[in-house]
């Protein structure tokens, strides 16, 4: 595959990108992504210039909406890291890009922990010395972690014990048609378990075998935040464990928008990944809404769902977006009897990952936001949706309501 | 008629004019410098942009060889903020004879230019865009040169040591006595006003024209044209400059120079300095040769096509190959030659030699003038120079950030500033919009003036107060000039943005119906008859 940033070539200049930007429309600090990508590109060589490319949040709704092609989000975020490689990653970028890490340390006193993070003078020196915004959204964590719950659950269900994996599988089914694997990443893992019991509930419900294999954080935070190396060897690390069940030809179903985009498609064309390994992972990945709506189309799905009476306002991520399958979770809710999902017109919800936690950016991600909260609050003013797990937490901060994975609602209607 | 004096009258605004007008000034006389068009306005503003180590000539030409590494040398001490770094590889492809490759490398060591052969793994990690298949490559100090940039600071120099410069004035006549040069006849091109220039010395420096200019002076010359077509591609393919390792041919160089790399170039006889249309065959040959360096080549998005003529003194009028004639400069004493004692004609050469021909030249005037007075051009720095940094592409982008971004750019592909315009526009006091290009390399950037060239115009006709017709001329002038170098690489991305262009000035702006000063044919009647030559060229 040719050097992504090669596709300033196809640039025009006629600005659809920057009329479509939710950072430069609510910043003067980010000039833009045709200034950003295909502009400021054919000046990049050697040393670098340009700092504002670091306002950029990464959403990649330029590379979505450019009609020629040009992947202004990619070439922004290989900017960076070249930036960051000359002028060194921030501490705050290091903690920040490793909620993997993050939640190994903290998971096991997550009670105190959490408790310690609502302290008002804990956030303000976290502020002081990190930089990270006092306000941002920061998740909780879990004291059970989503892999202990899955292999709990394994040894209190005889029936359920499998020796062939490392966290374990549920059984059910035993043809490799019928057996997925589930890449649920560290949100799930550490702060969301609910997520990952709902994805099971509603994949053993149609008759599935779970595999849940040994995993690691897809890299996306250390991408953005402009550590390659690390994020390499991160998928390098979750390419050997999913690659088996590549081979075997078994899908792996992700319920993270985000990590799923990034496996998908992300390794190679920022990451520069190239190898077989990878392309066969890739290619084997499906988001959770996406592989469900597929097995819909085939006649697969098990569409016995029990009315939900509610109107629930639905925000598909950038990253989803950027999948270009359209938006399978707005498909799969209209089979919900008596729901009623309504999807927000506005672009971003101001985040993009760990964008909005950063001092100098959180409040461009709140002004971000701004358009989706209040549709949000005039659309339900007490649930919303949406697939990726750090949006739902600003969306939760920005509206201070609850906001939930379209497969909770799937598996809500299980019942 | 309007008389003026001085001692040396140097015509000819190209690199070698320019640097002659320098030397003469800093040896102390009082010098005028003429060109018919702008500051580069010849061969000099539509080169190459190579700063040669020599390595191309080492085998054919080896005294310009050593020339060239010489040069090199000094003007990356006098002149480096015209200069970028960008090392230079000669490179054995498949279609090259793998034999050559050794007399080249035994060819430099002889000519004293530093040379290296590289792994080719070392040559892919610095250039992984360049064809795998290469064979052997070998690094020389090669680098790249802005004309535009350097001959600014030439002339700038020159003026603090007293010279005058004078733009879009016209040589019209020599007036010979009794075997010397009396004066000189000159026109105000924006005028029509003619004005007697008395001098004591007339230094002949106009490129493929100074045949038309000894002839005012009854003196034979006689000047090989021989046009040479290159291609500017939209970004740098690669950041070194890249050589076929061979003897020199067409298509063989591909410079990165400022944010573009140009592939170049062609070299092909033409009758007449002022026109010389551009071939389909050139593109075709040029685009082909470019895939031999770098594979996908013709599918990477070419900006414009241009050509430049290099003049070279013929001393067998019969030869009819242009590459086998020296490029050597020559220097022509019309005294011993044709009996006019106080007159020198100095042409062919390189712009890599320049400063060297200027030296030679002003040399040989001290000698006939018996004074004498040495040269120091070597010597000292030209403005912007002073601090011995390289230019650097990512200087404009990190200028603009540094400026908080509060300015507006005007020509965004190309990073020019409101304020750089602005200046410049009160520095040359021009609505020409192509001397504003070439001052800040406005509109030569991937939309070619499409979102820019309107603003600018409206920036000239503000700041100028000119009436609205004169700035309506320049814009129409500015896009035929842009068009026709569009024209015949007009495929692909470039179509694209030739369209949405198109759109812009001729469904937005009516551009072809503005008003304009009585007499010009309409610009869409001239745009139509050209674009009917050029179907879009096939590229397989
Ligand atoms: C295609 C091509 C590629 C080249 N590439 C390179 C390269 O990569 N590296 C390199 O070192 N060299 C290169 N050269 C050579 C180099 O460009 C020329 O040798 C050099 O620019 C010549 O400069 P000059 O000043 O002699 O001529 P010019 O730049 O042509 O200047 C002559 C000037 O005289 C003016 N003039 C003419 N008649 C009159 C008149 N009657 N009154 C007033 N003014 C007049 C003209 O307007 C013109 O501006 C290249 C040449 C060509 C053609
Ligand atoms: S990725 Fe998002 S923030 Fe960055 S330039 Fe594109 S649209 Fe703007
Ligand atoms: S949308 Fe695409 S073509 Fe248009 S300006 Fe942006 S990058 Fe260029």
């Amino acid at each position: 595959m040719e050097d992504i940033r090669f596709t300033l070539d196809h640039c025009v200049k006629c600005n659809i990108c920057t009329s479509m930007c939710p950072v430069s429309r609510v910043t003067p600090l980010f000039p833009g992504p045709k200034y950003a990508g295909p502009q400021a590109q054919r000046l990049r060589y050697g040393p670098s210039t340009d700092r504002s490319v670091d306002f950029c949040s990464g959403c990649g709704i330029c590379s979505q909406v450019c009609p020629h092609g040009v992947k202004i989000a990619e070439i922004n975020a290989k900017a960076r890291h070249t930036m960051y490689q000359e002028c060194g990653i921030p501490l705050r970028n290091q903690i920040i890009a490793r909620p993997d890490v993050l939640g190994r340390l903290a998971s096991p006193a997550a009670p105190v922990i959490n408790l310690a993070m609502r302290l008002p003078g804990v956030r303000r020196a976290m502020e002081a010395i990190l930089h990270i915004h006092h306000a941002a959204p920061m998740p909780s964590f879990s004291f059970e972690t989503f892999p202990a719950w899955f292999r709990n659950r394994r040894q209190q269900i005889p029936s359920l014990r499998n020796p062939s994996s490392n966290h374990g599988t549920t059984s059910g089914a035993t043809t490799p048609d019928e057996t997925v694997v589930y890449y649920h990443g560290c949100a799930t893992h550490f702060y969301e378990p609910r997520i990952g019991k709902a994805a099971i509930k509603v994949l053993e419900r149609n008759g599935y075998q779970v595999i849940v294999p040994e995993q690691g954080c897809c890299g996306l935070p250390l991408m953005s935040n402009g550590n390659f190396e690390a994020a390499r060897q991160v998928v390098r690390f979750n390419v050997a464990r999913l690659l088996p069940y590549a081979r075997q030809g078994l899908p792996i179903v992700a319920t993270s928008s985000s990590c799923s985009l990034m496996l998908k498609r992300e390794v190679r064309e920022i990451l520069d990944m190239q190898d077989d390994d990878t392309a066969l992972v890739s290619a084997h990945l499906y988001d959770i809404c996406e592989f469900l709506l597929i097995r819909l189309a085939m006649g697969q799905l098990d569409i016995a769902f029990q009315p939900i009476p509610l109107r629930v306002p639905y925000h598909a991520p950038c990253q989803l977006r950027g999948h270009g399958f359209g938006k399978p979770a707005l498909e799969l809710l209209q089979l919900i009897p008596e729901l009623e999902t309504i999807e927000m017109s506005a672009a971003c919800c101001g985040t993009a990952g760990t964008y909005g936690y950063k001092q100098e950016k959180y409040s461009i991600a709140m002004a971000v936001g701004e358009e989706l909260f209040s549709a949000i609050h005039s659309t339900n003013p007490h649930l919303s949706a949406c697939d990726s797990e750090t949006c739902r937490w600003q969306i939760v901060h920005g509206t201070g309501l609850p906001s939930v994975h379209p497969i909770e609602l799937l598996a809500a209607a299980y019942q | 008629m309007q008389q003026f004096e001085t001692e040396i009258l140097v015509i000819g605004g190209g690199s070698t004019g320019c640097g002659v007008a320098r030397d003469a000034a800093m040896r102390g006389f009082h010098t005028l410098l003429i060109d018919k068009g702008d500051l580069s306005y010849g061969t000099t503003g539509r080169y190459h942009g190579l700063l040669h180590s020599g390595g191309r000539y080492v085998i054919k030409d080896s005294q310009s060889a050593r020339e060239c590494i010489a040069e090199n040398r000094i003007l990356r001490r006098i002149s480096p903020d015209a200069i970028e770094d960008t090392s230079g590889f000669f490179v054995v492809t498949p279609a090259d004879d793998p034999a050559y490759s050794d007399k080249f490398y035994r060819g430099c060591l002889d000519c004293g230019i530093p040379v290296a052969e590289i792994t080719l793994r070392e040559m892919l990690q610095r250039e992984p865009r360049l064809n795998p298949a290469i064979s052997r490559a070998f690094e020389v100090p090669d680098g790249a040169i802005d004309s535009f940039k350097a001959v600014s600071a030439l002339v700038r120099s020159a003026r603090q040591h007293g010279a005058e410069v004078w733009l879009y004035y016209r040589l019209v006549n020599l007036h010979l006595s009794q075997g010397s040069l009396q004066g000189a006849t000159v026109e105000n091109l924006r005028s029509g006003e003619k004005i007697y220039i008395s001098c004591d010395f007339v230094i002949n420096a106009a490129g493929a024209w100074c045949g038309q200019v000894a002839a005012m002076a009854k003196c034979p010359v006689t000047i090989a044209m021989g046009k040479g077509t290159m291609i500017a591609m939209n970004h740098r393919l690669v950041n070194t400059v890249i050589n076929r390792c061979k003897l020199p041919d067409d298509g063989d160089i591909l410079v990165p120079i400022r944010t573009v790399s140009v592939i170049g170039t062609t070299d092909y006889r033409v009758p007449d300095p002022d026109h010389y249309p551009i071939e389909r065959w050139e593109i075709e040959l040029l685009m082909k040769e470019g895939e031999h360096l770098v594979p996908g080549f013709k599918q990477s998005r070419a900006l414009r096509a241009w050509a430049g003529v290099r003049p070279l003194y013929q001393t067998e009028p019969t030869l009819t190959d242009t590459r086998d004639i020296t490029r050597s400069y020559v220097l022509l004493d019309h005294e011993t030659r044709d009996g006019v004692r106080n007159f020198l004609t100095i042409t062919s050469g390189k712009f890599t030699t320049y400063r060297l021909m200027a030296q030679v030249t002003v040399d040989k005037m001290c000698q006939k003038l018996k004074i004498e007075r040495p040269c120091t051009t070597h010597l000292e720095a030209l403005p912007d120079s002073e601090d011995h940094h390289y230019y650097h592409v990512s200087h404009r982008l990190g200028e603009f950030e540094a400026a908080a971004q509060d300015d507006a750019l005007i020509c965004e592909c190309e990073f020019v500033t409101a304020t750089k315009l602005e200046t410049a526009i009160h520095r040359l006091r021009t609505t020409n919009l192509d001397d504003l290009r070439r001052s800040l390399r406005l509109a030569m950037g991937p939309c070619q003036g499409g979102f820019c060239i309107f603003r600018a115009a409206a920036r000239t006709h503000e700041s100028l107060g000119f009436d609205v017709s004169r700035t309506n001329q320049a814009l129409v002038q500015f896009l035929e000039e842009r068009w026709k170098g569009v024209h015949p690489i007009l495929w692909g991305d470039q179509l694209k943005q030739a369209r949405l262009d198109d759109w812009i000035y001729q469904n937005v702006f009516n551009v072809s119906a503005l008003p304009q000063d009585e007499g010009s044919p309409s610009s869409a009647e001239r745009a139509n008859q050209s674009l009917a030559e050029w179907m879009p060229v096939e590229i397989s």
